[in-house]
């Protein structure tokens, strides 16, 4: 069962480029390695938190999406907690989510072609008869 | 007496919000009905200016995807206290105040907006 989620971790800001490189890195081997998919890695920068957070009040944000099971999300929870950088850490389902938006921007679509339809059975029986 | 409340209102208007009554809601049904034209925060007593019927801000502008990561969206509905503004002051619908709701906590979760207070 395979599932999308987004994972973004804040590291702390002192954390040097090479150092967050081979984090990612290692998360990212280790997505592959139990079976799943990285979708894509975001480096959001260094940001202001919106409160202080191990006495940091700047973090840098990666967004991680990734796809995968249960059990992927699981082990990837445990390396983020066990990885000293790493201050804090969310992850979202998002599979669900982008399936409703899907659905959303369908029915858009097909009510933004809807409208010329009814307009062109009037238009259209006129020019019926000359195409027939 | 009709006119009596009427030229209370309009006075309520201009002066202590004149913003609002720029808008055609408030000089529409003067005169014509009584001071509730049937709208929908009519209060007996108390202010008696006409209050502008409030939309949701995600139906109006097609909104569907209410994200955690869209930190500029979220400040609208988080109040200077850090509390979530409740529906009737918002005119936020349910399922996208439901929403609203989720993604806001998500967004305090990874410290993009604080649980208390602006920091």
């Amino acid at each position: 069962m395979n599932r999308t989620y987004e994972l973004m971790f804040i590291v702390r800001p002192d954390m040097s480029e090479e150092d967050l490189d081979k984090l990612i890195s290692t998360l990212e081997g280790q997505v592959t390695t139990t079976g799943g998919t990285v979708k894509s890695v975001e480096r959001m920068g260094k940001r202001r938190l919106a409160y202080t957070v191990r006495r940091f009040a700047d973090g840098m944000y990666i967004l991680l999406t990734v796809e995968g099971s249960g059990a992927l999300v699981h082990e990837l929870e445990r390396r983020l907690r066990v990885t000293e950088p790493v201050i804090k850490f969310l992850t979202v389902r998002v599979d669900h989510e982008q399936k409703r938006l899907d659905k959303i921007k369908q029915i858009r679509e097909a009510r933004r072609k809807a409208p010329p339809a009814p307009a062109t059975p009037e238009a259209g029986s006129e020019p019926a008869p000359a195409t027939a | 007496m009709a006119e009596e409340t009427n030229t209370a209102v309009a006075t309520a208007n201009g002066g202590a919000e004149p913003s609002r009554s720029e808008t055609p809601r408030a000089e529409g049904p003067r005169g014509v009905r009584g001071p509730r034209p049937g709208g929908p925060g009519g209060r007996e007593g108390g202010r008696k200016y006409f209050r502008r019927k409030k939309v949701c801000k995600f139906c109006v502008e097609k909104i569907e995807s209410i994200n955690y990561k869209d930190v500029r969206l979220l400040a609208q509905f988080v109040a200077e206290s850090g509390k979530i503004v409740p529906r009737r002051l918002t005119g936020v619908c349910t399922p996208h105040q439901r929403r609203l709701s989720t993604a806001i906590k998500q967004a305090r979760n990874i410290a993009l907006l604080p649980f208390a207070g602006r920091a």
